[in-house]
């Protein structure tokens, strides 16, 4: 019999291996030994380590371990190319088109390479991977000119440290180069130890097209490396993706400079499907979204939460599905899952799941032969796992599913906000009202209704809670890396010689809740304009657990509710005016009829926009929506000023609660009289309970204290830099947003920018496919 | 003899099972998403050097190699027969190590059964002839199951219905069932085709939905289109149908065949067809029992793409003789 014949007998598909020559003579052509790229040119490492191919554990190439000096040399040349980079948008825009179309044209050598390196199949480099690349830096080459026009206020942040994990090792790199380079500024870019060389064939190209030296600087290393960028002080800027374990101790490690800083990190994404789901597309879909790179996906749909009415359904069709996989060679075109990044992983995974076989979960992982050599995971779903089991908190970071059951579309989300992560999920569903209703309720940064692991250029990408902040992609995405140009504006204080009232006592309580209460540990602390209530620990876990339980309502609460209670506030404000003019005086206003004025406009301000900062629909080349929600933060807490104490006050917590999320505000410490007695103001305003919370206090000794809250998704903090330091110390425990901005870098009486909204809300981009 | 692996026409009939309406409405096709499972498919799997040469001899075996013109005379029928006996050359045949290869079938009109069934006698290719009315299916009921039933004395082995696109749109479930259980009562021993004309049904939900009430009816193999609607037999509506025929097959223990027709010109799209198949259903629809190709010029390509497999060098259409 022929071979033909034989295939006749069995329909097998046979093997269809992607041909490396050209990347072999790439290597060979370098001598398989890479130094670093920076200031424009090659410089040879003293030490080097070797990058292994996963799936056969062979050597490729020797990678420089750059040292600190390396490190010093790529910012000072960084930090030289900047100004003339910033000052020339049309140059920008020529270097990042011609970048895109330098990796397009060599789009299978940038695929095979990736795939070689990393282990992940060509399919997926070639489909997915390096045509996204590709369109990351068109779509930003795009802004470079428009920057002037479409972010006044604002320039570049200056020298940016960026270091990207090994799942999508060229993807990563544009993500964090493409809108650096767009707005201006210059980059330190350190890849994986596993797969840094797709980061050095963009050096390569980098280099071809002219991209002025010292614009991008590729460093090689491992955690040394990247500790060494990190601490460089003449860095403004760091964005990191990798594992929130990692996140933290960035964030700690910067935590005591003004460093800007973004993190992109880990996730444990619910994928939900509902029982009228069009269903084998939604087990397609887990294919896209736990089986694609191995699983090891930052925003893989790792926990499958399906409708208990159709889930025996449900997984005997996942097990299918499964049964069809291929593991394999990643350089066979006809594989969809190549091989895990490195024995350590391999083995985590491993463990694992037997972790949660223990702990109660049935295993399924459809016959198939691994190949030798490599380091290789099959397909795997666990069922009869419970929101307790191990395996359904921890992220695993492979081909493993996790799957659980719910009952109504609320407790589906309840499923899903069950997390410390909040990255990203996936809704099946063909009912639009409850694709549209969950997505408005599911904490995370993007959405997928019934489709998968979307990702473009026109779209943010980032997390809430523990998978981070900062967003890549979109003009959202640019705001990491641009920043206002400072203010300056100085505002004192002075006592007054008159009291503030005639005759009887003022009390000045706490405003927690909705109501005055004593603070717990019954002191009080001399400020100006009297004596006020010290507010300890125990005062601000019960202002939070007020703020936590407003959150949901006031979040859900239309922007028109929330404006007309604004509205009424300053009404309320205004009819009281010479009082407050006077208590301004007695609290130590230098100005108090102009800050008066201030405040009350501050206040028509945030009334006017609270039913105005729109989301947008984004251009993503689907047939579909793409559209953004600037969502509320939830409980956050606020530092005001010292002073102007009213206007500063007002300034500072009201764009958090115009944007729909409650506040547990600090008073100024040395002024904080009209504060306290604007509370009385509030409590006439129809602001439901909760939704303001207002304390007086040391601020350094409940800094520590709000900094640690576990429940506190915000700290804004406007004192002093020591102060804002230790908020961004102590916020590494849940990685909450912060903002300090030290006294006298914002004019509290002048008309706000929009930053504050910004810094109020985060973007969600859900993604809704459509076609009838 | 060596029958190249495809086997002769051993499909299991469907009996079809009473109509559940639960089932049909259950039904829902996500367009976007199904669109990008088809749009990736060919990204995912491929195959190459003998495997392709194998992969596009099976796709002649599962041909219906169709004729269905105004025009058609005695004269290009008997082409077609004779191509159908003979779809490759003898040295072809010779280098690739096979015996005995034909398509699956050939598919006329009613006019030229009793022709086709005279040229392929004992040849054990059958005839399928396109009836009930074809392609509207608007003709008057009693004369459709009348053509069923002239068929298939005239010796016509399988029939491809086509259904009343109406009941569909109007969402008359029961109509269609009905109309469909006649048809398959007409055909007797002969096996039937449904088909939904999926380019006349608005949208992929319906197509899943008639789908399934042919199946219940009774349809041996459903069928994408005639040949004649604007949009023919595309990926996405395929994987609507094939999905429909799995989720059957759990339910009432039946395989039912598919057939896509209809602007399938190319060998690429032969094996973009087969690789749904064996993705979708698996290994037991690579075979004519269960899966055909309506198609008309598709041979022609497949016979170049095989000659450069044999030779190395590109082909032309010349070279091969026509159908």
């Amino acid at each position: 019999m022929s071979k033909v014949t034989e295939i006749l007998e069995t329909m097998e598909y046979g093997p269809a291996p992607e041909d490396a020559k050209l990347v072999n003579e790439w290597l060979e052509a370098r001598g398989r030994k890479f130094g670093v790229y920076v200031g424009g040119a090659w410089h040879e490492g003293e030490t080097h380590f070797a990058s292994v191919n996963p799936a056969t554990g062979q050597e490729i190439a020797q990678i420089t371990q750059a040292t600190e000096a390396t490190v010093d040399a790529a910012v000072s040349a960084a930090t030289a190319a900047q100004a003339e980079w910033a000052a020339n948008p049309s140059l920008r825009q020529q270097k990042l088109y011609a970048v895109a179309r330098q990796i397009q044209k060599h789009s299978r050598l940038f695929a095979v390479l990736e795939t070689l390196d990393n282990g992940k199949p060509i399919r997926e480099t070639r489909d997915l991977d390096i045509p996204l690349v590709a369109r990351h830096f068109y779509y930003h080459a795009g802004w470079a000119p428009l920057m002037a026009e479409e972010f006044p206020g604002y320039k570049p942040v200056g020298v940016c440290g960026q270091i990207i994990p090994w799942n999508f090792p060229l993807l990563m790199l544009a993500w964090k180069i493409a809108p650096a380079l767009a707005m201006g500024n210059t980059v330190i870019l350190k890849p994986a130890e596993f797969t840094s060389l797709t980061a050095l064939l963009f050096a390569d190209i980098c280099d071809q097209v002219g991209v002025p030296a010292g614009v991008v600087n590729i460093v090689t290393g491992d955690g040394e490396t990247g500790k060494a960028i990190v601490a460089h002080p003449g860095i403004h800027k760091l964005a990191f993706t990798g594992s929130t374990e990692v996140g933290r101790i960035l964030r700690q490690a910067t935590a005591e400079t003004d460093k800007k800083l973004s993190l992109e990190l880990g996730g444990k994404s619910p994928y939900i499907v509902f029982d009228d789901a069009d269903l084998d597309s939604a087990v397609e879909g887990l294919v896209d979204a736990i089986w694609f790179n191995q699983g090891q996906v930052c925003c893989a749909g790792s926990r499958l939460l399906v409708q208990e009415s159709i889930a025996e359904k449900a997984f005997a069709k996942i097990r299918t599905r499964m049964s069809k996989l291929r593991v394999g060679n990643p350089m066979d075109k006809v594989v969809d899952i190549g091989a895990i990044v490195d024995k350590t992983q391999l083995d985590r995974i491993t463990e694992l799941v037997e972790l949660g076989v223990t702990e109660g979960a049935t295993k399924f992982q459809p016959e198939c032969k691994l190949p030798e050599g490599g380091w290789f995971y099959p397909p795997t779903l666990l069922t009869g796992v419970e929101p307790a089991s191990t395996v359904a908190q921890v992220e695993i970071f492979g081909p493993v599913l996790v799957a659980m059951t719910f009952r109504t579309p609320a407790e589906a989300v309840a499923l899903a906000n069950n997390t410390p992560y909040g990255l990203a999920s996936s809704v099946w569903t063909q009912n639009l009202d409850i694709a549209h209703d969950v997505a408005a309720q599911i904490k995370a940064g993007t959405v997928w209704v019934n489709c998968t692991n979307q990702f473009d250029a026109s779209a943010g990408f980032g997390g809430y809670r523990e998978s981070g902040y900062g967003r890549e992609g979109g003009k959202e995405g640019l705001y990491e890396y641009v920043k206002l140009t400072p203010q300056s504006a100085n505002f004192s204080l002075q006592p007054s010689s008159k009291g503030t009232s005639a005759g009887l006592d003022r009390t000045h309580k706490l405003y927690v809740g909705g109501k005055q209460v004593r603070p717990d540990g019954g002191f009080s602390f001399p400020a100006l304009g009297g004596e006020f209530a010290l507010a300890n620990r125990k005062d601000v876990r019960n202002a939070v657990e007020a703020a936590d339980a407003a959150a949901s309502g006031w979040a859900s609460a239309t922007g028109f509710l929330r404006s007309q209670i604004l509205y009424y506030l300053a009404e309320n404000l205004v009819a009281g005016r010479d009082a407050m003019i006077s208590t301004l005086s007695a609290g130590g206003s230098t100005a108090p009829e102009q800050e008066f004025e201030a405040s009350v406009a501050t206040i028509l301000h945030y009334a006017a926009w609270a039913d105005k900062y729109d989301g947008q629909v984004h251009q993503a080349p689907i047939r579909g929506l793409v559209y953004t929600r600037n969502e509320a933060l939830g409980a956050s807490a606020v530092f005001a000023p010292n002073a102007p104490g009213l206007a500063g006050f007002l300034g500072a917590c009201l764009p958090l609660i115009a944007m729909g999320s409650p506040v547990v505000a600090i008073a100024s410490e040395k002024a904080p009289l009209a504060a306290m007695e604007l509370v009385r103001i509030i409590e006439a305003s129809d602001i439901p309970s909760g939704v303001w919370n207002v304390l007086t206090g040391v601020h350094s000794e409940l800094e520590g204290t709000i900094g640690d809250h576990l429940g506190l998704n915000a700290v804004w903090h406007f004192g002093s830099i020591e102060g804002g330091h230790r908020i961004q110390k102590t916020s590494a425990g849940n990685l909450k947003q912060t903002w300090s901005a030290p006294e006298g870098t914002i004019n509290w009486l002048a008309t706000p920018n929009k930053e504050f909204l910004r810094r109020a809300t985060q973007v969600k981009n859900v993604w809704v496919p459509y076609g009838a | 003899m060596i029958t190249s692996g495809a086997g002769a026409t051993t499909h299991k009939r469907n009996p079809g099972m009473p109509l559940d309406l639960e089932w049909v409405e259950s039904l829902t096709a996500n367009r976007s998403a199904i669109e990008r499972r088809a749009a990736t498919l060919g990204g995912r799997r491929t195959v190459k050097k003998e495997w392709q040469a194998a992969w596009l001899i099976r796709a002649i075996q599962c041909m219906d190699l169709t004729t269905l013109s105004g025009d058609d005379t005695a004269g290009n029928v008997h082409r077609l027969c004779a191509k159908a006996k003979q779809p490759l050359s003898a040295e072809m045949l010779e280098k690739l190590g096979l015996e005995n290869l034909h398509t699956g079938a050939v598919c006329v009109y009613h006019q030229y059964v009793e022709e086709c069934v005279k040229n392929l006698k004992g040849t054990g290719i059958p005839v399928a002839a396109v009836s009930t009315g074809f392609p509207h299916g608007l003709s008057p009921f009693r004369e459709r199951i009348h053509e069923i039933k002239a068929s298939v004395a005239a010796g016509a082995d399988e029939i491809d219905i086509v259904i009343t696109r109406g009941h569909v749109l109007r969402g008359d479930w029961e109509a269609l069932y009905e109309e469909m259980r006649q048809f398959r009562e007409a055909c007797g021993e002969a096996h039937v085709k449904a088909i939904l004309a999926t380019g006349e049904l608005g949208t992929l939900t319906n197509v899943a939905r008639a789908s399934a009430v042919c199946m219940m009816a009774g349809a041996d193999f459903i069928k994408t289109s005639t040949g004649k609607e604007p949009v023919n037999a595309t990926l996405p509506v395929s994987l609507v149908m094939v999905r429909a025929i799995r989720e059957y097959e759990e339910m009432a223990r039946v395989k039912v065949g598919y057939k896509p027709a209809g602007g399938i010109r190319t060998a690429k799209q032969s094996i973009d067809f087969l690789m749904l198949m064996k993705e979708e259903l698996g290994d037991p629809w690579l075979k004519p029992d269960l899966f055909r190709l309506g198609a008309s010029t598709l041979l022609a390509d497949i016979e170049r793409q095989l000659e450069h497999f044999l030779t190395g060098r590109y082909s032309a259409y010349n070279r091969h003789a026509m159908g």
